[in-house]
């Protein structure tokens, strides 16, 4: 097991209490395996994302949970050590969009930089191993001393996976990598990141709101609500027979364009405040076939088929009847 | 648009200014009420006949343009005409207040950016605390107070009641020293407290400048890909922050050449500092035309000139400036 | 042409308008304190002349001269023996009156410039906008102080001179607020309507640019305050008329400094520093109320 993540919780501080961004998260990753993490935006998957390498902000801690890479427990890690793991074992692509690179640099030099800080290469080799990594992202390599600005949306996003696969992390976590591209490029950037992903044998987590992108590319899916995973498993497992009502929303919420046609059905509501979530089962205020236990109880993870799981009080009634 | 361009582009829009302002400057001694003829001639006893010379030699009875023409000719060879009170040409007795200037300037320019960007760093480090309000407030209130009435309060306290500093002046005339040293401190004495005074007066803007920019740059995104790449936080702060941070204090730099214009005029005359702001202060106290024109003249070309460069010095650090 | 019934209605707005302004504003600690500082030095111009002299020691009694304070002259004497209290209370009249009057002359040029710029652009907006630069460029201080000894000191002519080298950061800003109003959909509602150019100018764009006016007229205004204290202080200022800034300029050439007389060179500065910080305080408010990215999230 490349990456293991049990019953991580993650809270902001905030004036008025506690935002429970991230309530008792549980994951797996095998080597090679590419796992998608959907869910609404403030459902938590950055934050979880974010919470693994400890990159959260002031006002935000993990309270809890054993977060272990190829068999090394990593929770209790220090500052120090955490700089040592980030990128060299876990890398992030960002939203490429306007900002993620320093405007003021050379993409080359800030690449150089990771290399020279994990990989103690000089000044020389770093570039040679740049101008590779360009190669393999499908750029052209004497645009290394370029700057940010001078590339597009799509590029921009091949640039920042270049950087992130450049230290041969083990995992690499996408967050909506390709949320801000149209639809020619999103493709292109996903089939990189494939081919690169099958080369290398990496791990990949896949954050996305968009099930066409999880269905395309991931094994597995992991859906997330207001901070908790409440149904994952194989892929074509949970898209053929959703177990979760919010999945089974999520999915109607997306036309088969090979099905019977009928209207997209948007879910009712919004999502929760996570200052003070709603009691019980989280999505229970939505949920269309919500009983009175919903409200009380908090479900807990029902095992429906190998590898499928889901959190649902309504699973218990159907495995018994 | 690459830097060769953007160079020509923004000499050339110099250029422009500097002529416009040359224009300026003679329509605005010659048009302002009055005769003319009092802008280049002081004494009222002088003479029918001299009187006729003097309106030949300046062209006084030929057109405007006419008068423009000669005024340009005469500024290209140097001839910013002749002081009234000194009898000298004004070009000369400009050049010799120069160095001063540039020494008081100079050092309480780059001591207030020092002291400025330092800071602006701990004090939007400090976000929030008693010292962050402190030093706010602080800046805040500096920033408002005239420069002169700051200068004399900086006097009454260090050289009237703590004897510690010269009242004024640049040094002892006709002295001489033992040894380098020697001469260092005791010109030393003399710089420190205008300095001092002036780089109070710059600093608190630096400040405020550097404390927003940074606090705005560490919310980018670009800032959490870095934290993300494992880079320490030193350079962090040096290499991903700083660099973008700077940006507003060099564009701050070119918008205060012409505050720090006014303020060198008030601090050398508080202190009675031989530089050009003093310069300024007694030809208008003694109505000293010849040398008030070559001094706006010349003090405006500097701004204009230091604006230039700061344009390029602005140019190479962000790259995404097209012109 | 507006209804009277409009004219009801727009005055209802105005009024909302500015009961919901007031309801911002007020949160915030440091508009307020500059609030209530200007309104007390305002009354101190308004009623203060009125209600004190500068009296004078007798002439021969040479040790009232230059005095610190005493029980009868709160701040104590100056080197002619007249009242420094009550001094700067005079003062203040002349001094905030200035400043206004410079500020209103710099207001309505920078704006006019500013609007007639942006709208029409092109060639008369690159024409204004060299000008407008060549003024930015240009040091004010030197500009002031040649301009004030060629015309010679006066209190009207000190206010010409701040008016008008100081309008060109207003109009920058006012044009580029007003290039953007340009392109709103009721602007060119107007135009299609056939609106003719002064009344879209008057009438559309101005009333929207006005956010941008007050809080602009306020940092000007304490440009205005220090520059008339500055002109003064060099020997610029009208000397029969007493402003902080003269008080200033008398005590230094009186050797006040030399001398130690704290009590005459603190108090006018004093005064203008507190006029100064209420005007950017109100002016960090007003930022605040008009741009609600600014406002602290609580």
């Amino acid at each position: 097991m490349l990456l293991e993540v049990e019953n991580m919780t993650t809270y902001y501080k905030l004036k008025d209490g506690f935002v429970r961004a991230c309530e008792n998260i549980s994951l797996s990753l095998k080597q090679g395996e590419a796992l998608g993490l959907v869910g609404e935006s403030a459902s938590g998957k950055t934050t979880a994302a974010l919470s693994l390498i400890k990159l959260l902000p002031e006002n935000a801690k993990v309270m809890s949970g054993k977060i272990s890479i190829a068999g090394r427990d990593i929770s209790q890690a220090m500052e120090a050590e955490l700089r040592r793991i980030r990128w060299k074992e876990i890398a992030i692509i960002f939203q490429g969009a306007m900002n993620a690179l320093n405007p003021v640099r050379r993409v080359g030099d800030q690449i150089v930089e990771v290399l020279r800080i994990h990989e103690k290469m000089t000044d020389k080799a770093a570039l040679l191993r740049t101008i590779d990594l360009f190669e393999q992202v499908e750029i052209d390599p004497s645009r290394v001393r370029d700057y940010p600005h001078e590339f597009s949306g799509g590029m921009r996003q091949r640039v920042m996976i270049a950087m992130a696969i450049a230290c041969n992390p083990k995992v690499v976590i996408g967050d909506e990598p390709t949320t801000a591209l149209d639809v020619m490029v999103q493709a292109q950037v996903l089939q990189l990141l494939e081919k690169l992903r099958s080369k290398r044998r990496m791990g990949m987590i896949l954050i996305t709101h968009d099930l066409s992108v999880v269905g395309e590319t991931c094994d597995r899916v992991a859906v997330m609500y207001a901070g908790q995973i409440i149904e994952s498993g194989p892929t074509e497992r949970v898209f053929e027979n959703p177990a979760h009502p919010y999945t089974r929303a999520l999915i109607a919420a997306f036309p088969n364009i090979e099905g019977e046609r009928y209207l997209a059905q948007s879910i009712p509501g919004n999502p929760p405040n996570l200052l003070n979530p709603p009691s019980g089962c989280r999505f229970h205020e939505r949920c269309s076939e919500s009983m009175k236990l919903c409200s009380c109880q908090e479900p807990l993870p029902v095992k429906l088929d190998s590898g499928h799981f889901a959190s649902c009080h309504l699973l218990g009634r159907r495995v018994l009847s | 648009m690459n830097m060769r361009n953007y160079l020509v582009t923004k000499f050339i829009q110099a250029l422009i200014t500097v002529f416009i302002v040359i224009g300026m400057n003679f329509f605005l001694f010659r048009i302002m009420p009055g005769d003319p003829i009092r802008v280049l001639i002081r004494n009222p006893k002088i003479s029918a006949d001299s009187l006729a010379r003097v309106r030949e030699q300046f062209g006084l009875n030929e057109g405007r343009l006419v008068q423009f023409w000669i005024y340009l000719r005469d500024l290209f060879t140097g001839d910013f005409g002749s002081s009234f009170n000194y009898r000298q040409p004004v070009l000369d007795i400009i050049m010799e207040r120069v160095p001063a200037t540039v020494l008081l300037v100079g050092t309480a320019t780059v001591l207030s950016i020092i002291i400025g960007v330092l800071l602006g760093v701990i004090l939007a480090w400090k976000r929030g605390t008693r010292l962050d309000v402190i030093g706010l407030s602080v800046s805040l209130i500096l920033y408002s107070m005239p420069t002169f009435w700051v200068a004399i309060i900086m006097v009454m306290i260090f050289a009237v009641y703590w004897q510690i500093f010269p009242l004024g002046g640049m040094g002892l005339p006709g002295v001489f020293y033992t040894s380098y040293w020697a001469e260092l401190a005791s010109k030393g004495r003399y710089l420190f407290l205008p300095t001092i005074t002036f780089a109070l007066i710059l600093v608190g803007e630096y400040v405020l400048i550097m404390r927003s920019s940074l606090l705005e740059v560490m919310r980018e995104d670009y800032m959490l890909t870095a934290r993300a790449k494992g880079v320490s936080n030193r350079n962090l702060l040096r290499r991903h922050a700083l660099p973008n941070a700077m940006l507003p204090v060099v564009t701050l730099i070119a918008i205060n050449l012409g505050f720090i214009v006014g303020g060198a005029i008030q601090i050398e005359t508080v202190f009675s500092w031989p530089g050009l702001g003093r310069l300024m202060y007694t030809a208008l106290t003694n109505r000293d035309y010849p040398v008030l024109q070559g001094l706006f003249l010349f003090v405006t070309i500097a701004v204009v000139g230091a604006n230039f460069c700061a344009d390029i010095l602005y140019r190479y650090l962000d790259p995404r400036v097209k012109s | 042409m507006i209804t009277s019934e409009q004219k009801k209605d727009l005055f209802a707005l105005w009024k909302k308008n500015l009961v919901s302004f007031w309801g911002i504003y007020s949160q915030n600690k440091m508009g307020l304190i500059g609030l209530v500082i200007l309104i007390i030095f305002t009354l101190m111009a308004l009623f203060g002349p009125l209600l004190v002299e500068i009296t004078t020691m007798a002439v021969d009694d040479v040790t009232q001269v230059l005095h610190p304070p005493t029980g009868n002259f709160w701040l104590g004497t100056d080197d002619l023996g007249k009242d420094i209290f009550a001094g700067v209370i005079i003062g203040s009249r002349v001094s905030l009156l200035v400043g206004v009057a410079a500020t209103a002359i710099s207001m309505i040029i920078g704006t006019v410039i500013g609007i007639v710029s942006g709208f029409y652009g092109k060639t008369i907006d690159a024409l204004l906008m060299r000008i407008t630069d060549v003024f930015l460029v240009i040091p004010w201080l030197p500009l002031m102080l040649v301009m004030a000894a060629l015309l010679g000191p006066s209190l009207a002519n000190i206010i010409f001179v701040i008016g008008i080298t100081s309008w060109a950061g207003t109009a920058r800003i006012i044009r580029s607020q007003t290039l953007s109003i340009k392109e709103r959909p009721y602007v060119e509602r107007a135009r299609a309507i056939g609106s003719g150019d002064t009344h879209i100018m008057f009438y559309h764009i101005l009333p929207n640019v006005f956010p941008l006016i007050f809080a602009n007229t306020v940092l000007v205004a304490a440009i205005a305050i220090l520059s008339e204290t500055t002109l003064s202080f060099l020997g610029m200022g009208d000397p029969t008329r007493v402003t902080w800034g003269m008080m200033l300029h008398f005590a230094f050439s009186m050797g006040a400094v030399s001398f130690g007389a704290w009590w005459w060179l603190l108090p006018p500065g004093i005064c203008v520093v507190l006029v100064v910080l209420s005007f950017t305080f109100i002016g960090y408010a007003l930022d605040e109320v008009l741009n609600p990215k600014l406002r602290r999230r609580d």
